[in-house]
Formats: structure tokens, C-alpha cells, sequence
């Protein structure tokens, strides 16, 4: 395995603010996993996030100390065009990603900006909307779009790019919840099938955590918890802001009862296979 | 009371987002509104201030017609906190945009400076009080949008997705202020996508789906409804699901929480 991140003592503080808002990040992600990242508003998920493609420093500025490889490259050597090859964003509200009259051209955009030959520019297209499955809207305006469609093409347009990194914050803020649901498998999808790394913000837990390989939980500028989710549950979450699913709250009760599971569920598929061996 | 007749509603695109919808808020009342995305549910709290008056059918709040009054005299009864809060802010700081209401409203100086002090302490914006609104996060956002309408404590508190890009703590803090509006006999609408949200608030559950009202009942039948919650685009609460798994029993009534399904399988605990 080989890695995609490295974050060696990692501190950041914005310009005209008198402290630190990222403290001792450590922090190595190997190809291919698949990383649910929380913490209470402020705590510094959305700075480390801005690290990542190099907005910070360079868009930002501020002062950056450690050191931050991404996808082989220094971070703060490298000018964002080039980060943004490697690691694709998408925010909360797709209305402020697409911009353009037609779905194959917001798709198209990027590509066009780097120059790629048009002939190469139609295969990603082609190939970006199918595998979020919008082939059939390529000539749809974005405006005529549904909340979770529009996130599928602002997906598309960071895939076409062939990054190695996504970088997912809220991005089923504004979506009903079967739909975010969709959103999720097709993110876990994309995870298994391309092998890409996924790096997904969130403040919700109960939908997203049983596609995660690993959860990270943030506070106050630090990163307090890493590992498993099935695990890390036991943790009392709820001390650094961050909400407990209500399946995991349901098996903490079991445990006062006596009962001990090494992994928590995190769907309730395994909450019920689990909770079938403990009651007649 | 918010009463709604009978009421249609097509853009000027001719969508028509509402099909004859029918529903009463009483005040002391707390009300979630959910359903698919374009379901019509932001469309349907706008009618409660005036924002959009029926194509067909009437909106009467308190028994007068809005088509009767301006959003401005509805406003002070009927406060309504958008889902983009982007589209709320005007002023240049977060102090001036929480006393906008109140000035217009006609308070005095000193009522305004005491109540802004306490809505901003409240809702963790105390230190942005000099900034503009524009500079805030998406959640801190979110927070001023709220709290420049609770501070003029309308008696009907209209919220559209309200826990977007909240955390924990900060959606505990909104659950506090929904239930002081409660207490306080007002009524609370919420549109929202968060179940879980929904379950820790416990209220009648207006499901909307094409345009109609498909549901309207308390929370322990209407999220337990699994047939019905497929229609809205919604998926049942973590719990619920859990027990429709595990328990052979055709009804899930009343099983919305971890603590619900506890007191039913704590009798079925093989002991070991």
C-alpha cells in the first residue's frame, strides 16, 4: 500500500488570528481508504480539508508549519492547479459548483481549462457521467436538476479531472435522506471499484459510517480519535461535539446490561444479526 | 392558528408545487414537515407569512387572510427562517442584521441592545458581532439566520432545515430553543431531512410528497409507517428499522429511540 497523504507536525493558524487552529496534526492515509472525518463546528476539519489541495497556504495564506505531502507532492511547493489535478472537491451546496448552461459542459470545464484534446475531453465526459449515472442528462441544464442530481454531475466534473483524492464536505446537506443514502453507495462505489481515496466531512454519523474504513474525529485543532468506526464507537463521542448513532447508543445500553460486543454495528443488518444471538 | 384550505400553488413557470393542501397549526404545537426533495414543503411555509399568497384556496393566520396583509405586519406574528441563509442577510454586521427586526419593529434602544446581547450569546455568535455575515461558516451562518428571528419572538417559529452543518451540541442548543417557543405556548414548524432530529423532538409529522399531504400524525405512528415513509423518499429511523428487523410484530408503533426499543427487548435478554 502505498500512501496518499503524509502530515508530519502539522500547525496552521490564519492570517490575523492570534491562534493556532491546527495543532500537531499527524496523520498518514493510505491509497484506496476510505476516511469519515468529524468533530464539533470549528474544530479544524475544514482548515486540515483546505490543506489538503493546497487552498492552504496558498489561497488562504496564513502560517503553515510541518510538513504535508499529497499524492507525492509538497504541498506548500506546489501551486494549487497542479494540487487540484490530484484532489477533487465537493461542498455542500452544488449550486455553487455548476455554473454552466449544460451538464456535459460543467463536466467538461476543467478539462478544457487544462487543454486537454477534445477527443479525450468526450471519453472522460463520457465515462465521469456514467459512472455517476447521469448519461442521460448530459444536455440537461444543471437548474433543472434535483438537489442529488446536481451533486452526482459536481462529482462527475472533480472525476473527470482523474484525481487520486476526493474530498467530500456535507455534501448530503441539502439532500433527502434516500437520496443522500444514493449519494453515499455511489461514493462507496467509486471507493471499491476505482480504488479512490475518499475523505468525506461529516457531522452525521448514522448513514455514512458503515462505508468508512476508518473515522477521524477532530477537537479543538487536534485529532483526538483514529481508527476503526466499529471500534471507535465505544469512545463517548459526545464529549468533542460529535453525535452518537442511535444504533450505537441502543448497543451502549446492552453493555450496561452486561453484554460486550468488540465490534459495534454500524448498519442495522449487523445490529440485528448481532442482537439476534442475545435475545430468545 | 395557522389554518391552510384547500390551497394550490403554481410558479409563474406554471410548476405547480402545491395540489390542494389542507392543514391547522395550533399555537403550542410542534409541527415537522417532511418529505422529498421538491416535495413542496418550502413552498408551503412561505404561504405562512404572506411570502406566497394560493393560486387557489385561502391561508388564514389568527383568522385573517394573508392575502389581506403585507409580509411585514405577517412577519411580527410569523418568523420564518430560511433554508439559505444567504439569501436573509443584508446588513454589514452580524449585531446590525440580529436588531434589523426589532428596529423596524419599532423597539426601544436599550430593549434592542439587551435582547441582541442575550440571542447572540445564545447562539455561540457573541464573538462575530462586529463581522459581517458573509464571513461566517455555512453552520455559524445557519445560527444568525435563526437567531434574527427568535429575537423578535414571533408567536409562530418557522424553520426550513434548521440542523444543516450543525453539530451535536449545537443541535442540542436548537432543540432548547424550539422547546422554550413551545413552553412559551407558540408553535414551531420545522422543515427538515434529519430523522434523527425528528425523533429527539418527537412531534406530529406532516409527510408531503408531489405536491399533497400524503401524512399528517404524531411521530410515534408516522415514523414507525414504513410503507408511507418509502413513498415520502424517507428511510425509518435507525431504531425503527432495527426493530422491524428483529421483531416479528406488525405494528412498530412508539418505537422511535434507543430507549423504546430497550424497554421491549430487556424481557427477551438471554441471561449468560
Amino acid at each position: 500500500m502505498s500512501k496518499v497523504i503524509e502530515v508530519k507536525g502539522l500547525y496552521y493558524r490564519y492570517d490575523g488570528m492570534d491562534e493556532d487552529v491546527l495543532l500537531n496534526i499527524n496523520l498518514e492515509i493510505e491509497r484506496g481508504e476510505f476516511v469519515l472525518l468529524t468533530g464539533a463546528s470549528g474544530c479544524g476539519k475544514t482548515t486540515l480539508c483546505r490543506c489538503f489541495n493546497g487552498l492552504i497556504p496558498h489561497f488562504y495564506g496564513g502560517d503553515l508549519r510541518g510538513e504535508i505531502q499529497v499524492a507525492g507532492f509538497d504541498v506548500k511547493k506546489t501551486p494549487i492547479h497542479k494540487m487540484a489535478l490530484k484532489v477533487g472537491f465537493i461542498f455542500q451546496n452544488p449550486d455553487s459548483q455548476l455554473f454552466s448552461l449544460t451538464v456535459e459542459r460543467d463536466v467538461a470545464f476543467g478539462l478544457e481549462n487544462l487543454g486537454v484534446e477534445r477527443e479525450e475531453i468526450k471519453r472522460r465526459v463520457d465515462w465521469a457521467l456514467e459512472v455517476v449515472g447521469m448519461k442521460e442528462y448530459r444536455h440537461s441544464a444543471p437548474y433543472e436538476l434535483s438537489g442529488g442530481q446536481k451533486q452526482r454531475v459536481a462529482i462527475a466534473s472533480v472525476l473527470a479531472m482523474n484525481p487520486e483524492i476526493i474530498v467530500l464536505d456535507e455534501p448530503t446537506a441539502y439532500l433527502d435522506p434516500k437520496t443522500s443514502l444514493k449519494i453515499f453507495q455511489l461514493l462507496d462505489d467509486l471507493n471499491q471499484k476505482l480504488g479512490l481515496t475518499v475523505i468525506l466531512v461529516e457531522h452525521r454519523l448514522d448513514l455514512a459510517s458503515r462505508y468508512a474504513s476508518r473515522l477521524i474525529v477532530m477537537s479543538r485543532g487536534r485529532i483526538v480519535l483514529d481508527g476503526d468506526p466499529a471500534t471507535l464507537f465505544h469512545h463517548k463521542l459526545e464529549e468533542y461535539g460529535v453525535s452518537t448513532p442511535r444504533l450505537i447508543r441502543f448497543f451502549r445500553q446492552l453493555e450496561k446490561e452486561g453484554y460486550s460486543f468488540d465490534r459495534l454495528p454500524l448498519s442495522t443488518e449487523e445490529a440485528s444479526t448481532l442482537l439476534r444471538r442475545i435475545i430468545s | 392558528m395557522i389554518e391552510v384550505v384547500d390551497v394550490y400553488y403554481s410558479y409563474p413557470n406554471g410548476f405547480t408545487a402545491l395540489k390542494g393542501v389542507s392543514l391547522t397549526i395550533d399555537r403550542g404545537e410542534c409541527v415537522a414537515i417532511m418529505g422529498e426533495n421538491g416535495a413542496g414543503k418550502t413552498t408551503l411555509i412561505k404561504h405562512f407569512n404572506g411570502l406566497l399568497k394560493p393560486t387557489k384556496g385561502v391561508v388564514l393566520v389568527d383568522g385573517d387572510n394573508t392575502r389581506d396583509l403585507s409580509v411585514a405586519q405577517l412577519s411580527r406574528k410569523v418568523g420564518l427562517v430560511f433554508q439559505n441563509p444567504d439569501h436573509q442577510f443584508f446588513s454589514e454586521t452580524v449585531e446590525d442584521e440580529v436588531a434589523f427586526a426589532l428596529k423596524n419593529f419599532g423597539f426601544q434602544e436599550d430593549e434592542i441592545k439587551r435582547r441582541v446581547d442575550q440571542v447572540l450569546e445564545r447562539m455561540g455568535l457573541k464573538q462575530y458581532r462586529q463581522s459581517s455575515p458573509f464571513n461566517l461558516s455555512g453552520g455559524e451562518k445557519k445560527r444568525l439566520a435563526i437567531a434574527s428571528v427568535i429575537v423578535f419572538n414571533p408567536d409562530y417559529l418557522i424553520l426550513d432545515e434548521p440542523t444543516i452543518g450543525q453539530d451535536y451540541l449545537q443541535k442540542c442548543e436548537i432543540i432548547n430553543i424550539i422547546r422554550s417557543f413551545l413552553r412559551e405556548g407558540k408553535a414551531v414548524v420545522i422543515v427538515t431531512h434529519d430523522l434523527e432530529f425528528v425523533v429527539d423532538l418527537k412531534p406530529r409529522v406532516v409527510l408531503m410528497s408531489q405536491g399533497k399531504i400524503i401524512l399528517d400524525d404524531y411521530a410515534d405512528r408516522a415514523l414507525t409507517n414504513l410503507k408511507i415513509l418509502d413513498d415520502a423518499s424517507l428511510l425509518p429511523p435507525q431504531i425503527t428499522e432495527l426493530a422491524y428487523r428483529i421483531l416479528n410484530s406488525p405494528s412498530l408503533e412508539g418505537i422511535l429511540d434507543e430507549h423504546d426499543l430497550m424497554e421491549i427487548v430487556k424481557p427477551l435478554l438471554k441471561r449468560g
